[in-house]
């Protein structure tokens, strides 16, 4: 049976509009799941329309689709906390599948293309080599193989931004000279270095930022790849790809305060300023769980900051039932999100929805921030640097300017921490020397299980 | 050849003022949900790479190109899985329609 090119081709863009539809959907929790559909059916009728080519010799296109989906299942079934490192290393497997297609394209009809499509063809295997070793570093930084201190030296910046230079200039010499293929191992190699070396530099707090933007040239290359195999379908899909990381990256970086260029070039290894911690002894006011519990059920407004400490210390299912026993009293709870709380955009929405907390009461860092004067308990949870008001006040902090949680308007602040030490930038916190603040020293998960065993100790008077 | 390759320029340009649009309007709530499903739906290179197979051109592509499947299938499956099994989870705290 021979199919008419032209019914793949209207597969094709079915499928397009059924992926811009499942974007569309994916805009409320309502309709997401409409989205996910979408995209599944979009994406059975691009693949089943591949495959009604004429003449495929489909042997091996089996065996692909069947070892890849029992690599893929597991992949779809970590917990939720691991989702960020399986996100980067779908990067990477994306990544890896636009660099091998390009590389084979190459060599088959590197020397028949135009000059253009050679220089896209170019660019994706650069973008596709380096967001492969990219994403496996920022992967296994995340799965705490690899170490996830930054590790900087001098003039760092300018050996990365070279090793680049060298595979675009001989990816320019190969646009000029196609016959040269000797070269072309070289502009796969050289970037696939320089993903490395991009990821060296850059810490556990600016990972959001890092899987954002690999996001971003994960898309970018997919679509370079369309330009090449001139296919529309996988132009829109990249492009979307693209535009999706590029925004969060965004976000990430303004969440962050960190410069556009700054994002652009990757160069998040930041300058080590390190805050000069004022020695001076100062008040720190500490409270039990059972004065906590005191403060909270006499509350009308809760508002519970949540970091990632929270999600390490696999709290969020003490937290519901907090959450249970003081909405039960009638207490008013809100959750205050910062952006960059959790390893990845929206990490921690997701963590805290697995828990059953409901998502109207997940509000982000502009939605809540008008909520602080009216609230009689700020509860800070395994968060640090995104309370600290010296990003607001304090023109001389490092963290000067960076969009914060302003949990030192509520009446009370409560904050759960292990001890006195400062958060990952390494920044001291004038928050907890505040009069409303009372620390509550402990554990995460056991002081929030305490909370509530007094809380529901006391709920038969 | 020159006259697709424009084509293929405006389709790309219009495909990014899409994305930004749609995009702009996703709360951070969903944003992990997001990169998931972009993720899957990205993973649509496997057509390309499908072709090359199909094609059997050479060992090296056909080796590469059996590679490259394997590595986009699995995140077309792992993909729309784990973002609907997260998506699954957000629930309301209203009474409301349910969906489906």
């Amino acid at each position: 049976m021979q199919v008419p090119q032209h019914v793949i081709e209207l597969t094709y863009l079915a499928a397009t509009a059924l992926f811009i539809l499942s974007l569309k959907w994916m805009s409320a929790p309502t309709t997401a799941r409409h989205g996910v559909w979408a995209g599944e059916l979009g994406m059975l009728l691009a693949i089943a329309g591949t495959l009604l080519n004429h003449g495929m010799d489909y042997q091996w296109i089996a065996i692909a689709l069947v070892l890849g989906t029992i690599i893929g299942v597991p992949l779809g079934m970590v917990q939720m906390t691991a989702v960020p490192q399986r996100t980067a290393l779908s990067h990477a497997f994306g990544a890896l599948c636009v660099t091998l297609v390009g590389t084979s394209e190459f060599y088959l009809r590197g020397g028949e293309v135009s000059q253009f499509t050679l220089s896209v063809l170019c660019l994706e295997v650069i973008l596709g080599s380096l967001t492969f070793t990219g994403s496996l570093m920022a992967a296994g930084k995340l799965q705490e193989w690899l170490p996830q201190r930054p590790i900087t030296y001098k003039g760092q910046n300018i050996v990365n931004l070279g090793v680049l230079a060298v595979a675009i200039g001989l990816a320019a010499y190969i646009v000029f000279h196609p016959a040269h293929t000797h070269i072309f191992p070289f502009i796969i190699g050289i970037p696939l270095l320089f993903g490395v070396l991009m990821i060296i530099p850059i810490g556990g707090a600016d990972m959001p930022t890092v899987i954002s933007l690999l996001n971003s040239y994960a898309g970018l290359s997919a679509a370079a790849m369309g330009f090449v195999l001139d296919s529309k379908l996988l132009i829109v899909a990249g492009a979307l790809d693209g535009a999706s990381g590029f925004i969060l990256s965004l976000n990430m970086s303004k969440a962050m305060n960190r410069s556009f260029t700054n994002v652009l070039f990757g160069a998040f290894g930041q300058e080590q300023v390190s805050g000069a911690a004022t020695q001076e002894a100062r008040n720190v006011r500490s409270a039990t769980a059972e004065e906590a519990a005191a403060i909270l059920s006499a509350a009308n407004k809760v508002v519970i900051v949540p970091g990632y400490g929270l999600a390490v210390a696999q709290a969020q299912h003490k937290v519901r039932e907090l959450y249970d026993a003081l909405t039960k009293r009638g207490v008013e709870v809100k959750f205050g999100i910062h952006p960059v709380a959790g390893r990845m955009p929206g990490h921690m929405n997701v963590l805290l929805a697995e828990a059953d907390i409901p998502y109207d009461k997940l509000l982000d860092l502009d939605e809540i921030n008008g909520d602080f004067p009216q609230t009689d308990v700020a509860l800070v949870i395994g968060a640090n640097d995104v309370t600290n008001p010296a990003a607001r006040t304090d023109p001389g902090s490092p963290i000067y300017g960076m969009p914060i949680l302003d949990v030192d308007k509520a009446r009370t602040v409560m904050v759960i921490k292990r001890g006195m030490s400062p958060g990952f930038a390494g920044i001291d916190n004038p928050l907890y020397y505040l009069d409303q603040t009372l620390m509550l020293f402990g554990d995460a998960k056991a002081f929030v299980g305490a909370i509530v065993r007094e809380l529901s100790g006391g709920a038969q008077d | 050849m020159k006259l697709d390759l424009m084509t293929d320029l405006y389709v790309f340009m219009l495909a990014a003022f899409i994305g930004f649009e749609v995009i702009r309007r996703i709360s951070p709530l969903l944003h992990t949900p997001l990169m998931s499903l972009t993720n899957a739906l990205d993973a649509i290179a496997v057509v390309g790479a499908i072709l090359l197979v199909g094609e059997h051109k050479s060992t090296l592509s056909t080796v590469l190109g059996t590679i490259a499947i394997v590595a986009a299938t699995s995140n077309v499956v792992g993909g729309f899985l784990i973002t609907d099994r997260m998506l699954k989870m957000f629930k309301s705290s209203r009474p409301q329609k349910t969906v489906k």
